[in-house]
């Protein structure tokens, strides 16, 4: 006899919330992009409108949040080469729980590369 | 009856009316836009996150030092519209499985068609119309090269 599951929650593991954040990251992404262009669209109208808004890209709080939102594309990115590896490559359905390992390892070996440099620059100061 | 075999219609599979398969090359370019994308955006990430003074070195001279080469424009512009189609599709996917109320759905797919057909517009122009060194702006604000020489 197969053991009851506790609970009545669907737990589909790694292969589940791999999806679960690939689909958030993908959303968030897109929306940062609408705002992405907006702001750099300013250059057309003065290098003064553009400088005073990209300064507020500056500040600490901004600071991290670009963080969030490099950590989101990096992880949207290494999924993305996963999803595409479980689709076309053969053993990729029978690897795919390793292969989100891989890709969490990739993100924190990236992201520890990554943090020092960016922080630094927010925080260091000039 | 006589031994004459009924002639029937040519093949007895289903037929399906020929249309091309939108929802597979929906899939496929998921892929392969995702695949270009990878490149063109870590590299993005790199110069101007990583590579000399990262974010605090970004202003209007950066930008336009970037825009001044031809290569840059169309990094640029091939992220502005393969990430547009691959984000905007893929919240058509998102807005297909949540949104099952016809109004809602149509309400929303609406918006996202807006949303991208302004965002790229904008952007695709903003890159070919831009200058470098506009007259009359302050000249150091503006990289080196629109004062030397
Ligand atoms: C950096 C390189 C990228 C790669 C390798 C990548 C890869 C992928 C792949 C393979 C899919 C299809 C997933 C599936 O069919 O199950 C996908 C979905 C998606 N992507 Fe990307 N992508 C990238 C960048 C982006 C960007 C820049 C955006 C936003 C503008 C974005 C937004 C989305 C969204 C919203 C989905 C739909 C998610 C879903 O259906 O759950 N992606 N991505």
């Amino acid at each position: 006899m197969p053991e009851a599951p506790a609970g009545t929650l669907y737990r589909g593991r790694e292969g589940m919330w791999s999806w679960v954040a690939h689909r958030v990251t993908g959303f968030l992404i897109f929306f940062f992009l609408l705002v992405h262009v907006l702001d750099t669209s300013l250059v057309r109208v003065s290098p003064e409108a553009y400088n005073a808004v990209i300064g507020t890209y500056k500040n600490p709080i901004m600071g991290l949040g670009e963080a969030g939102l490099v950590a989101a594309v990096v992880y949207h990115a290494l999924n993305g080469v996963r999803v595409m590896l479980v689709d076309f490559w053969s053993r990729g359905t029978r690897y795919q729980r390793q292969m989100t390992w891989i890709v969490v390892a990739l993100f924190v070996i990236l992201m520890a590369g990554f943090l020092p440099v960016h922080l630094g620059n927010v925080f260091g100061g000039e | 009856m006589a031994a004459s075999t009924p002639t029937l219609a040519a093949p007895r599979s289903p037929r399906r009316a020929r249309r091309p398969n939108t929802e597979l090359y929906s899939w496929v370019f998921m892929r392969a836009s995702g695949a270009l994308l990878l490149i063109l955006i870590f590299v993005h990430l790199f110069t101007n996150l990583v590579s000399g003074g990262g974010v605090s070195a970004i202003d209007f001279g950066f930008v336009a030092g970037k825009w001044a080469k031809p290569v840059w424009q169309v990094w640029d512009l091939l992220i502005l519209w393969l990430a547009m189609i691959h984000g905007a599709n893929g919240l058509r996917t998102i807005i297909n499985d949540y949104a099952t109320r016809t109004g809602t759905r149509l309400t929303l797919m609406g918006l996202l068609a807006v949303a991208f057909a302004v965002v790229v517009v904008l952007g695709t122009l903003v890159i070919f119309t831009f200058s470098p060194c506009p007259p009359g702006a302050p000249a150091d604000l503006l990289p080196s090269f629109c004062t030397a020489g």
